[in-house]
């Protein structure tokens, strides 16, 4: 069984500073990584492999820190990576990733099933699965919390709003999980020292047969005119000292402001 | 039929809410705005969607509301969609609705926004807003494409009522054979909570040192009439509260008048589900937790002090 993980390099969520003139977040020289819930994808992808037997290739599309970030991935249990690095693909967004992913799927041939956490950490739109399912004309089951692989059949359990729902299908399928599906092991030393020595594809849109116009923000659909920090209007008040004053103090503050009676 | 709005949801509250906003902007923009309904519309119940300001109900009678998933929903919106000039969908952003946004948009060729927490116009252009960088930046988009799909986040509006005159097309659909089958379907256990809707919020983080110390934030909660919500850890790690509690961007996003933030040191991911509060209180023994920027009111010492105090203030009323 082959299956395919993709994973999207995120910027360090907790390190982000915002400027305090403009609200802007500042991005430069953060570290970056795989997003949480795709780090979840990747565990259960290695946790079928290793009781079923299978190949796990993990597959992204990012800027050049990619052949770094990647090792990590391969570290955890991946058998082997592509990656597509192509400056035409910067200003992508979910419609652009899916098709280059999609080709890159493609290209890569054989799969029985795709993983994809539920959304990624920083953007959380969980457009890129679906999408790519549509593009691959195949199924897809999304919010998986339990994963069950027999013979040719996936059976999952569903997280929903008030309900668990306990669903079939035929693989190929993609699958997007949630953060309680498992707990993703931390890649033990051994392997990390292994991983660079693991087959890397690193391709361009070319080696994917693409035009570069197909790509990027030019053929994005969404274009961002803003993104800053929400205002915040908060008061700011801080109460320090001995325990009943602080108390008394803030509930006559709540009392004043009609939050309580 | 005119160009337009085309709002769906699966339950009628947000067709109502959809409705709402939608009908501000379809009026700035010049469009027409009708509704997406699955089940039966009869009469009586096409009424209830004129009341909110549908010019036309386009009803699905053969599917079922309660069963509808993904697949099906994304291609009756596309059925529905495909033919006339409805290039603009708003759907509500429940799990089935941000799968449905994905699905409908590629089918659509269209861009997609999904959980927008704003709407509004500018020189006639669609303006979505959103969050962005896990809930550091609010993220402000237009749709490039001529079909647009987004998805808000439920209750993001208040649905007011604005009655016009409308008409009920209906449509015989046959949903696509399903190459996915559902084998069961159980509600979750524990009693149902809707933290979203409450009033007063108390949320509790790793700052609780055991679970039997629920006990003491239970008794606050009773004083507040406050719902208790709380982080991830405390859910999904461990589960100590269930997973309908948890707060932020993989759990609720709740706007209660009143948020009292226990033991939690404010990480983003959380704290992006209590941002729309109207009042933040924070208890928290470190100055320098980040849960303290953006609170109205915080409190700067032990929860295991701090608590039974508060809670005995409020119940006696006194000073």
């Amino acid at each position: 069984m082959n299956i395919i993980v993709c994973m999207k390099q995120v910027v360090d969520l907790q390190q982000i500073r915002i400027k305090r003139d403009t609200r802007e977040p500042v991005l430069e020289g953060l570290p970056v990584l795989f997003g949480d819930m795709d780090k979840n994808a990747l565990e259960e992808a290695v946790r079928i492999k290793e009781k079923h037997g299978a190949k796990v290739t993990v597959l992204s599309v990012g800027s050049a820190k990619l052949k770094e970030t990647v090792l990590e991935a391969l570290a955890m249990g991946a058998d082997d990576a592509s990656i597509i690095i192509d400056p035409a693909c910067d200003g992508s967004e979910s419609a652009t990733t899916a098709i280059t992913l999609a080709e890159a799927v493609k290209k890569i041939g054989s799969y029985e099933l795709i993983l994809v956490g539920e959304g990624s950490t920083d953007n959380y739109s969980g457009l890129t699965g679906s999408r790519l399912a549509e593009i691959l004309g195949i199924s897809q089951i999304t919010y998986v919390r339990e994963l069950t692989v027999e013979g040719n059949t996936v059976t999952a359990v569903r997280d929903l709003e008030g309900a668990l729902e306990v669903v079939k299908t035929n693989m190929p399928v993609v699958i997007s999980v949630t953060s309680e599906i498992n707990k993703p092991r931390r890649a033990p030393l051994t392997q990390i020292l292994r991983a660079s020595r693991k087959p890397l594809n690193v391709w361009s849109l070319k080696d994917l047969g693409m035009a570069p116009d197909r790509l990027g923000s030019a053929a994005s659909g969404i274009q961002v005119i803003g993104n800053v920090a929400p205002e915040q209007e908060r008061k700011g008040i801080i109460f320090e000292g001995e325990v009943n004053e602080m108390v008394g103090r803030l509930v006559d503050a709540l009392r004043k402001e009609g939050a309580i009676s | 039929m005119s160009p337009g709005i085309l709002v769906s949801s699966e339950r009628d509250s947000g067709i109502f809410e959809l409705l709402t906003k939608g009908r501000e902007l379809a009026k700035q923009l010049g469009l027409s705005i009708s509704a997406l309904v699955f089940g039966n519309v009869d009469d009586k119940k096409a009424q209830q969607y004129f009341e909110y300001g549908a010019h036309e109900i386009t009803a699905i009678p053969n599917m079922d509301p309660s069963s509808l998933d993904a697949e099906t929903y994304a291609y009756a919106l596309f059925e529905v969609t495909k033919d006339n000039g409805q290039d603009i969908l708003l759907i509500s952003s429940s799990k089935l609705g941000k799968e449905t946004a994905g699905r409908i948009a590629q089918k659509l060729q269209a861009g997609c926004a999904t959980d927008a927490i704003n709407l509004s116009t500018k020189d006639s252009t669609l303006v979505i807003e959103r969050y962005s960088l896990g809930g550091n930046t609010v993220s402000t988009e237009i749709i490039k494409t001529k079909k647009k799909v987004i998805s808000i986040m439920p209750r993001t509006f208040e649905a007011n009522p604005a009655p016009v005159t409308g008409k009920v097309r209906t449509i015989d659909l046959k949903p696509p054979s399903q190459r996915v089958q559902v084998v069961e379907r159980r509600k979750k256990t524990g009693e149902a909570v809707s933290i979203e809707s409450a009033e007063n919020l108390v949320c509790v983080g790793q700052g609780i040192v055991k679970k039997e110390d629920l006990a003491m934030i239970n008794e606050l909660c009773t004083a507040l009439k406050a719902e208790l919500g709380c982080t991830r850890a405390l859910s999904s790690d461990f589960h100590w509260l269930s997973e309908d509690r948890m707060v932020g961007i993989s759990g609720k996003r709740c706007k209660p008048k009143l948020h009292v933030s226990i033991g939690i040191s404010g990480q983003i991911q959380h704290t992006v589900g209590i941002m729309s509060s109207k009042l933040i209180v924070a208890i928290n023994k470190d100055k320098e937790a980040p849960i303290l920027k953006i609170a109205d009111y915080s409190i700067v010492g032990d929860l295991y002090q701090v608590i039974p105090k508060l809670t005995e203030r409020i119940k006696s009323g006194g000073p």
